[in-house]
């Protein structure tokens, strides 16, 4: 059990269902501390956005309880938690001016009018939209709504702010932009956040740390480089950045390493990350950055040989499409360095990689994954 | 000259750019045209025509005119404000007219007409119309007086007088319960007889009452359409259809069955105990009954405006409001409502209109204190045939339409309005 | 191209003539219901059979039979060509110039002794309000039904009674109209039947009738159409109720209720044909009202519904009820034990007068 009262956000063995047939959130713990940027990411469908939803207060859990501060708050009414929340679709309020939309909590809250004013200026100015107050969210650009429905979240102060896929509506350039403003304003006023979002890219850029959603469980929950340098399991491996995956089986488990058979006989040693125990089939997940090409000897504990298949050029480096042991997507990346080695298509090649770069996974059906 | 000649754009042989521009679009908006001319002739002739007809009748006075030519041409010298009968001429005039008309078989109108103005005038010309045969020569004055003596009361020249131009304002006069009287001074018809003023007003507040209990009815059963899973709203929307599609008549009929004294309704309140035998409720028959079924019937006129409004309030909103700490009553009041403004607008808007010119309802249930002025409009159209009346008070109607539209668009503005 | 087209015209000017001569379509327009239903049998159905060449077309818009036809003559596209009408409209479309004049002696049979139809019908009606466009065929009353199990003894019989509300007590049912109303609210109100155009004429008159509505004003339902009386009666909403007789009968005789009539001063109407003018088939509409307006065919109207016929000669000819078979003579307004009391209305009054009175009374019922 996770000790209470040290965190901010606290989901405990929390399940849901929408139907009473299938459950969404699978037995979800979670601990969320103060001052955090947590992101849960998954595809569409995994269970994040449901999350976030029963945290704000508008899905009940089935199942489970969830803490805010210490305290429980399936009772608690959405308006009740003090929850900052930027929608998807900013659900900023067409009838109202900027200001008026940013004025909104502090009314309700019942405020001065001399404090509203000021705060409404404050957060304006932070979000640089100063002198839009009088302007309706309909003449404003993309950006600057969502700008807009950030300030509305953060106007009254709140401890946690959710975000709900935020910049799912901006052009690539904005988005960007806008991530690193979002960030910006995080490390400056200390607010915690949780972020949901499909996109891994924006994920890594922000985070200071990511739930992976997949079924309705989290599948790892680690810093943005722990994610990508030790994924877990295959769906992390290959949901977060480039991943080459060789199916086989374990021969031999030895201490932190294992040997595996590859389907086509070549035998490989890896790090022993998740393995069911030998004779069970595994993936093994393998960065294209970490393959050389035309090995010199010494330098990999594995070389196994593959067949050019296809070559894109693309500036600082040339991608590479190999078949390697049956998969005729393997990736290597060859930088464009001197006296790189020349590839052609349809040659074969000799390809080598260090045992730590290679992890050996659950194979993909077997549904093993820590909880 | 020449620099501002040099400043005009050429395409590549030499024509200005804006006029082979304007040759290009000449093409496509020929064609535009083309296309709605059906419709626009449709609309000519089904609806500017026969607006435009009823309009002008409400002023058409050519009635005199045309089947007195004579009599009207000759008492144009007479002086109507003096207390001298008109002439000789004027006199033989009539005479020669009547016996005119008679032939035509047009007298009655001129009679029906003149009856409007002045109670008597009908018999007067009927009469008169038939002896008139019979006069022949001087005095034309003393024989027509012969035949009836009201020949020799001045106001009947006065309202000949008065009458014979082509345009009057008298059926407008009527229709605000005013008119001249014998020396062609304004007043308001006397007391027993003021009626139009009385429903007009009727008529404009049952029909804000109408519009605000449909608002307050429709209001949250097009939020229930709007906001629930598409299994149950389907189900609401066809119960909200179904009196659409059954008789104006049957619906109307059946609400007499339930509300009347020895009704449904009635039946159940004494079984229950709650009234006793004597103590039946009047509810139809009286301006409870017109409100009941006009209510009824107007209803989807409301609910599907703000359905269609409603539907595209994103839910995310009201959860927005909710997050920022706003009560449910808070969210519902300061996000949800304003967001549906042009949703009740239109709705208001098409509610009131149909219920002022409503007519078969209210002639049906309203009793003696339930009905409304379109069903004057049908009595003079149909029973009265007094068309002109009828047109004056359809215009009076149509201005009341178009200065609550124009009002609407001052407060709300027509861009907000949504009808579907 | 003009003249190519001229002989196709001829042709198609002759083949519509010949087809006219083989085949016509007349239409009348009536009540619907079973009034048509009575006109179809007593005069269509035998019609079409005597003429094979005629169709007749029933058209029911008689309700809105002034304004429409108002409308085709002003616009010149008449395509009715006979209307049923009541009197009271017949004289205001006869005053305006819509109708055809009818030369009663020319244009319809005389009676089987040969009492040429100006004689034969009865006195005054084919000149009602001094107009000469109007055929009467019935003769119908407005006249009182009451329901028999409304009051213990005495049972209501005379006009006064309608209006005595101690004795009598319960809702009434009128026509929303003044005409009828006033007169016999001044006949209740003591006034002589001969003199009641007499003291309706003067304001205080009017002001009379209305005072005496007045005493009775809060207990009645005011009724529009014409099924509307039996109906309320048959529900219980009131006790007593003005309504045209052959609504009464239907209710009373064939549906059995428990209403009887109160025939004390019935307001003696007609109702008949007329012809718009500028009809095109006048000779085959002649044809045809000729038939349908002989001694006989009035006479046989009277088997399906409860109105009298409007000739003479056709009163001894009333029969029994065709489905029914009671004898009709007792149900009709014009039997003498029925008619001991009438009032007849005075159209060239009304005419004057109409205008005036209806605004006065919607005011006086408004208030």
């Amino acid at each position: 059990m996770i000790e209470s009262g040290s965190s901010v956000v606290r989901f405990d063995r929390v399940q849901k269902s929408y139907d009473g047939e299938t459950l969404v959130i699978k037995d979800l713990n979670l601990e969320i501390e103060a001052g955090e940027f947590l992101t849960m990411l998954g595809p569409s469908g995994s269970g994040k956005t449901t999350c976030l939803m029963m945290l704000a207060g508008f899905e009940p859990a089935t199942h489970g309880e969830i803490y805010l501060n210490g305290r429980p708050i399936n009772n608690v009414a959405p308006h009740r938690r003090d929850i900052g929340m930027v929608f998807q679709n900013y659900a900023l309020f067409p009838h109202m001016t900027v200001a008026e939309n940013l004025a909104f909590p502090l009314q309700v809250r019942r405020l001065s009018r001399a404090d509203v004013q000021a705060r409404v200026e404050r957060v304006l100015h932070m979000v640089r939209l100063s002198g839009f107050g009088s302007r309706r969210p309909a003449q404003l650009s993309g950006g600057q709504q969502q700008r807009v429905a950030v300030a509305r979240a953060l106007v009254f102060e709140p401890a946690l702010i959710l975000m709900d896929e935020p910049l799912g509506a901006l052009d690539k350039n904005l988005r960007e932009e806008m991530q690193y403003e979002i960030k910006h304003i995080h490390e400056t006023l200390g607010v915690t956040v949780i972020y949901v979002t499909h996109d891994q890219t924006e994920a890594l850029t922000m985070s200071s740390r990511i739930a992976v959603f997949n079924d309705g469980v989290i599948q790892q929950l680690a810093a943005p480089s722990v994610l990508y340098e030790e994924p877990e399991n295959c769906f992390v491996a290959q949901f977060i950045g480039e991943n080459n995956r060789l199916q086989g089986t374990v021969e031999s488990v030895d201490g932190a390493f294992c040997r595996v058979a590859l389907d086509d006989g070549e035998r490989v040693r890896a790090l022993n990350v998740n393995v069911d125990g030998e004779r069970e089939p595994t993936t093994l997940s393998l960065r294209p950055e970490r393959v050389a090409i035309d090995p010199k000897g010494e330098a990999a504990d594995n070389v196994v040989s593959g067949r050019v298949e296809e070559l894109i050029y693309l500036g600082d480096h040339i991608r590479a499409r190999l078949t390697v042991a049956g998969n005729d997507a393997f990736i290597v990346k060859v930088p464009n360095a001197q006296g790189h080695a020349s590839l052609r298509e349809g040659a074969r090649v000799r390809l080598g990689w260090a045992a730590e770069d290679c992890r050996a996974l659950d194979a993909p059906g077997t549904g093993s994954a820590p909880g | 000259m020449s620099t501002t000649t040099d400043r005009v754009m050429r395409t590549a042989d030499g024509l200005p750019l804006k006029l082979s521009l304007q040759k290009a679009l000449a093409r496509s908006r020929l064609r535009a045209a083309l296309l709605v001319l059906p419709l626009l002739g449709f609309l000519v002739v089904a609806f500017l025509l026969p607006i435009g007809d009823m309009l002008f009748r409400s002023v058409d006075n050519r009635i005199v005119g045309s089947i007195l030519p004579r009599t009207a041409l000759a008492i144009q010298g007479w002086d109507a404000d003096g207390t001298e009968l008109p002439g000789e001429a004027v006199f033989e005039a009539l005479v020669r007219d009547m016996q005119a008309a008679a032939k035509e078989r047009t007298l009655g109108r001129a009679a029906r007409r003149l009856n409007y103005e002045k109670p008597g005038m009908s018999s007067l010309f009927r009469k008169s119309g038939r002896r008139a045969k019979r006069i022949t020569g001087p005095s034309w004055r003393d024989r027509l007086i012969g035949i009836d003596k009201r020949w020799a009361d001045i106001n009947v020249w006065r309202l000949i007088h008065r009458e014979s131009g082509a345009l009057t304002g008298s059926y407008f006069l009527s229709a605000v319960d005013l008119s001249l009287n014998d020396r062609a001074e304004l007043v308001r018809q006397p007391e027993p007889r003021r009626i139009y003023l009385t429903l007009f007003g009727r008529t404009v507040w049952m029909s804000g009452l109408i519009t605000v209990l449909c608002l307050l009815l429709a209001y949250p059963v097009a939020y229930l359409l709007a906001t629930q899973p598409l299994r149950v709203s389907n189900l609401l929307m066809i119960l909200v259809l179904l009196p659409f599609w059954t008789s104006l008549l049957v619906r109307t009929t059946s609400w007499i069955a339930l509300l009347q004294t020895e009704g449904v309704l009635n039946d159940l309140l004494v079984f229950a105990g709650l009234i006793s035998e004597d103590g039946r409720l009047q509810m139809i028959h009286n301006k409870f009954g017109t409100f009941v079924a006009m209510v009824h019937i107007l209803l989807p006129f409301m609910i599907l405006p703000l359905y269609s409004v409603m539907k595209t309030i994103p839910p995310s909103l009201m959860r927005a409001a909710r997050s920022l700490g706003a009560t449910p009553f808070t969210a519902f009041v300061r996000v949800y409502m304003p967001n549906t403004v042009s949703g009740v607008g239109a709705g208001c808007i098409m509610v009131f209109i149909l219920s002022i010119g409503y007519y078969i309802t209210p002639a049906l249930v309203g009793g003696r204190t339930g009905t409304f002025i379109s069903n004057f409009i049908a009595i003079h159209v149909s029973e009265t045939l007094n068309w002109g009346l009828a047109a004056a008070l359809g215009v009076l109607l149509l201005g009341l339409v178009l200065a609550l539209y124009l009002l609407y668009d001052r407060i709300v503005g027509i861009d907000n309005m949504k009808l579907g | 191209m003009k003249h190519a087209f001229r002989p196709l015209a001829a042709a198609a000017a002759l083949a519509l003539a010949a087809g006219g001569a083989h085949a016509q379509n007349l239409t009348i327009v009536s009540w619907g219901g079973a009034y048509t239903a009575s006109q179809q049998q007593a005069y269509h159905d035998p019609y079409m059979a005597a003429n094979p060449g005629v169709k007749i077309i029933s058209d029911d818009s008689a309700s809105e039979g002034l304004a429409k036809l108002r409308a085709q003559v002003e616009s010149g596209t008449v395509t009715w060509d006979v209307v049923d009408m009541v009197a009271a409209d017949a004289i205001v479309a006869c005053d305006e110039g819509l109708l055809e004049t009818v030369e009663p002696d020319s244009w319809l049979a005389a009676a089987p002794d040969g009492t040429p139809a100006s004689k034969d019908f009865i006195a005054g009606t084919l000149t009602i309000g001094g107009t000469n466009c109007f055929i009467p065929q019935i003769v119908y009353s407005t006249t009182f039904g009451y329901r028999t199990d409304a009051f213990k003894g005495r049972q209501p019989s005379t006009i006064a009674d309608v209006f005595d509300l101690k004795t009598f007590p319960g809702k009434r049912a009128l026509e929303k109209k003044p005409i009828a109303n006033l007169e016999w609210a001044l006949i209740a109100d003591g006034v002589p039947g001969k003199d009641v155009y007499k003291v309706l004429a003067t304001p205080e008159g009017v002001t009379r009738a209305f005072a005496k509505l007045d005493t009775i004003k809060d207990q009645v339902v005011w009724w529009t159409k014409g099924a509307q009386p039996p109906q309320l009666l048959a529900d219980g909403e009131v006790v007593i109720a003005s309504a045209y007789n052959g609504r009464l009968f239907s209710a009373i005789v064939e549906k059995k209720q428990p209403i009887a009539m109160l025939w004390d001063w019935q307001a003696f109407d007609l109702d008949g044909w007329v012809v718009p003018r500028g009809a095109k088939k006048l000779p085959a509409i002649r044809k045809y009202l000729r038939f349908a307006t002989d001694t006989q065919r009035l006479a046989d109207q009277a088997k399906y519904i409860s109105y009298g016929p409007a000739r003479n000669s056709s009163i001894p000819l009333v029969g029994k009820h065709a489905k029914l078979g009671i004898d009709m003579k007792p149900h009709m307004p014009t039997n003498p034990k029925n008619a001991k009391t009438i009032l007849l209305f005075d159209y060239v009054w009304w005419a004057d007068h109409r205008a005036e009175l209806d605004e006065r009374f919607n005011a006086w019922l408004a208030k």
